[in-house]
């Protein structure tokens, strides 16, 4: 087990390194941080002089040998455009995005789960071929024309939820803004939230439907029918529990999908959060902040990966990992 | 009893209706990347130094000057002029407002890398006494007064020993603010929100204005933008784009305000790249193949004006003769002429976020070229990515808009057309390498003109000329679109240079 995490912490070295250098190498390509600073009018020469005071001029391996560095130090360089720590600027950003994606997931689980498995027993219901046909068009529609979608029925026309921003935000812990205490805050994380989670829904819905169908054909719920328990324990208890151990594993995969689609809820609805900082960023050319910002979700993503692996090996003692040939 | 129980409800009544505070919620699409107006010379500081600081003076509506912090100014003699200024006025700090505030905003200025350019042109401000100051430039200058709507006068006090400029490192300017202005941060979240009280002290007490606070969300996505004016989150947004605006003029309650801008979009033709637009008749073929009047009607809904060339007609050196010209039939014969018959392949790149419907523009212009048989690879580019291929020249036609900054057609010929020279920094923007010595020698004439007439006459020349070389290709001045609800009177203190003067903006009740 020791030897596994030290392979496995190696190896999310190796690709931290990795993941660094391509953002750092991407930096190039974005455009011209210096041109985003300074007005039009202002000379090559002057440009040239910011270019040289950035260090923008050495080169690159100089520019990652010193941006290295400071990463070892904790310091993964400074936002032109906050001008503050990017890290700092990121997890200042991190709670708007949490809640979010959180919220999203609850609503995920509340109605994904009842709708899955009301498909799985009844496939021949009407209502079940409804939400077969629903989340095969849910799957298509692209997030952004469901956020808009919801913007101009229940903002515009209906006048429910508040079509952009935040709201109120509290102090919780003297660190953590949030906007879930808050009447305003609940609001305007409605319709976010809500099509993070219609865009998220369908698969979800699908995956536990054919899943749940499976285990209603296994040996055991035969088994259970026969005994005459209730239709509800067999259902709920005995054939959800293992339907859900595949929809987790999927669940954690599909996490690289929610990083996604905050980008773009963030970006619809001027959500404050790390999503809407990196698309802000991009635009403004906001190199280190960009760079600091995939070095972060490169980071949870890898973290993540390690311990679901870690946990397999917890759950499931017969993966023998260390020789898994990883 | 039940006398006392009305009587109590209409004095909370009374007393709510004077306790509520008149709020402006507005949506932009940028807001001030600082708090220093001196970091960067870009429309969101300006509309920002516009609402804390105060201007000398500012630009009407009608194109004409309007007393502000200087109540007048005279002519001393060829180099200098003599502001005067107003009397108790304090800033935010309770420093009163005096001389010296107006020549450390000069000097510190002319020591920024942004506004630099445009400063240089004077010598220095001094002190005559406590509100009176003396502006010398270098040279005999007729746009002295325009710069100085650029001067929004500075605590010397509060600013002074911590005062330094830097683009890309924490200042105590840049997040520390003492003005004049209308108005008072409050509260700030860089790139999300920025709100901001009525100054209780402002000096300028005859004014309509009554909005007591603001709050300013910067908005880059223009269906979220106009989203939050239609639900009513917000009152007030800029941009509306083009595709939009049938709709929101149809909803009732909201008001759609536009201006024609003096920014003129055009094309440059590189010639260093290419030999063929080195021959006239090739130049002047492209630009009587492109339709401006229909790129202006089908793109952009109406919300431009086709342009001949590059001054706006408020500018001196517009001539009112010089009309866009569509003519296929001569561009043709312009084509076979020069030996094209058959055409050329070229390419052209334009950025795609940063003008109204730039990349749709774009788009019909290589429709229009190949009317001519003028292949064309076009590439686009979001702005961050697009000036610096501007500046590299990489493509042989290329897309610029510019805006002059002094209201004046000099400014325009300076950056555009002048002959490209890195040490004085003419022809910056110059990418169609067009060269003409007389036209320097013009532009650098009516930098000292101060009789008006002759004035005219140089600048006019200078775009005759670059009329008749076909030099480049002007296409349209892009209108300004703002809406609002109809309770915000945003007619009145709306421009052409996109600077809102919130101070005077009037919302009913």
């Amino acid at each position: 087990m020791l030897i596994f995490l030290l392979r496995r912490l190696m190896q999310a070295c190796f690709v931290m390194i990795i993941i660094s250098v391509i953002s750092f190498a991407i930096q190039d390509k974005l455009g011209d941080p210096v041109q985003q600073m300074v007005g039009m009018t202002v000379s090559q020469q002057e440009r040239n002089q910011i270019r040289e005071e950035l260090g923008l001029n050495d080169s690159f391996f100089l520019q990652y040998w010193r941006f290295a560095k400071g990463v070892v130090h904790g310091d993964l360089g400074t936002s032109y455009y906050y001008k503050e720590p990017t890290l700092d600027v990121i997890l200042e950003k991190l709670p708007a995005t949490l809640e979010l994606a959180i919220c999203a997931i609850i609503l995920v689980i509340l109605v994904a789960t009842p709708c899955g498995v009301l498909a799985a027993i009844k496939p021949k219901h009407i209502l079940s071929r409804l939400l077969m046909i629903v989340s095969s068009i849910g799957l298509s529609v692209p997030i952004f024309i469901i956020a808009i979608l919801m913007v101009y029925i229940f903002s515009i026309e209906m006048n429910l939820a508040p079509s952009f921003g935040r709201g109120e935000t509290t102090k919780v812990f003297g660190l953590w803004e949030s906007g879930i205490f808050t009447k305003d805050g609940l609001k305007h994380l409605l319709l976010p939230s809500l099509s993070l989670a219609i865009a998220l829904m369908p698969i979800f819905v699908r995956l536990i439907r054919a899943e749940m169908m499976e285990v209603l054909q296994s040996e055991y719920i035969r088994f259970a029918w026969s005994k005459g328990l209730s239709s509800r324990r067999i259902y709920f208890k005995h054939a959800l529990k293992n339907t859900m151990l595949p929809v987790i594993t999927v669940g954690g995969i599909q996490a690289g999908t929610l990083v996604a689609y905050t980008i773009l809820t963030e970006t619809i609805f001027q959500w404050p959060g790390m999503g809407f900082l990196f698309m802000d960023a991009v635009s403004r050319v906001d190199t280190p902040l960009i760079s600091a910002y995939l070095i972060v979700v490169g980071g949870i993503f890898v973290i993540t990966n390690t311990l679901v692996d870690l946990i397999y090996g917890l759950v499931n003692p017969t993966v023998r990992l260390a020789s898994h040939g990883l | 009893m039940k006398i006392k129980v009305i009587l109590a409800c209409c004095l909370t009544l009374l007393l709510w209706n004077t306790a509520t505070a008149t709020t402006l919620k507005m949506a932009f699409d940028a807001d001030p990347i600082s708090l220093d107006p001196h970091e960067q010379l870009s429309e969101g500081t300006l509309q920002f130094s516009h609402l804390v600081f105060d201007p000398l003076l500012r630009w009407k509506q009608d194109g004409k000057f309007e007393p502000r912090l200087a109540t007048r100014w005279e002519r001393i003699d060829n180099k200098t002029m003599r502001f005067y200024l107003r009397h108790n006025v304090t800033f935010r700090t309770g420093n009163p407002f005096t001389a010296k505030d107006v020549v450390y905003t000069i000097e510190r200025l002319k020591t920024s890398p942004d506004f630099r350019a445009m400063f240089n042109t004077i010598e220095s401000a001094s002190i005559v006494d406590q509100y009176t100051v003396d502006v010398h430039s270098t040279y005999t200058n007729p746009l002295l007064l325009n710069i100085m709507t650029y001067v929004f006068p500075m605590d010397k006090v509060f600013y002074q020993g911590r005062d330094q400029i830097i683009k890309y490192g924490e200042t105590f300017a840049s997040r520390n603010v003492s003005g004049t202005g209308p108005f008072i941060i409050t509260e700030r979240e860089l790139g999300s929100r920025m709100e901001l009280k009525r100054n209780p002290n402002y000096w300028d007490t005859k004014s309509a204005g009554n909005i007591d606070k603001i709050i300013l969300t910067p908005i880059r996505a223009d269906s979220t933008r106009l989203a939050a004016l239609l639900s009513g989150d917000v009152d007030f947004i800029f941009p509306v784009s083009p595709i939009d605006i049938e709709r929101t003029k149809r909803i009732k309650g909201i008001n759609l305000v536009t201006l024609p801008s003096t920014r003129i979009l055009l094309l440059h033709m590189n010639q260093k790249r290419r030999k063929e637009f080195q021959d006239i008749r090739v130049r002047k073929a492209i630009n009587l193949a492109i339709n401006q009047a229909l790129i202006v009607d089908k793109i952009l809904k109406g919300y431009a004006i086709p342009a001949g060339q590059l001054s706006a007609d408020r500018f001196l050196g517009h001539i009112n003769d010089l009309k866009p010209e569509y003519d296929l039939k001569k561009a043709l014969e312009l084509m076979k002429e020069a030996g094209y018959e058959k055409g050329f392949r070229i390419s052209m790149m334009t950025p795609n976020n940063r003008y109204m419907n730039d990349e749709k523009v774009a788009q019909a212009i290589t429709a229009m070229l190949s009317k001519i048989h003028i292949t064309v690879d076009l590439k686009t580019l979001p702005k961050a990515q697009y000036f610096k291929e501007f500046n590299n020249q990489s493509a042989d036609i290329m897309m610029l808009g510019w805006q002059s900054d002094t209201m004046d057609s000099n400014n325009l010929f300076e950056f555009i057309i002048a002959c490209p020279d890195a040490k004085t920094g003419l022809g910056a923007y110059n990418a169609s390498q067009y060269c003409r010595p007389s036209i320097d020698n013009d532009i650098r004439q009516a930098n000292r003109e101060m009789n008006p007439e002759r004035r005219i006459r140089l600048m006019q020349r200078i775009e005759r000329t670059i009329y008749n070389d076909a030099a480049i290709v002007p296409l349209y001045w892009q209108s300004l679109i703002w809406a609002a609800k109809d309770k915000v009177k945003i007619q009145d203190i709306v421009n052409d240079q996109n600077y809102p003067h919130l101070g005077d903006l009037f919302i009913e009740e």
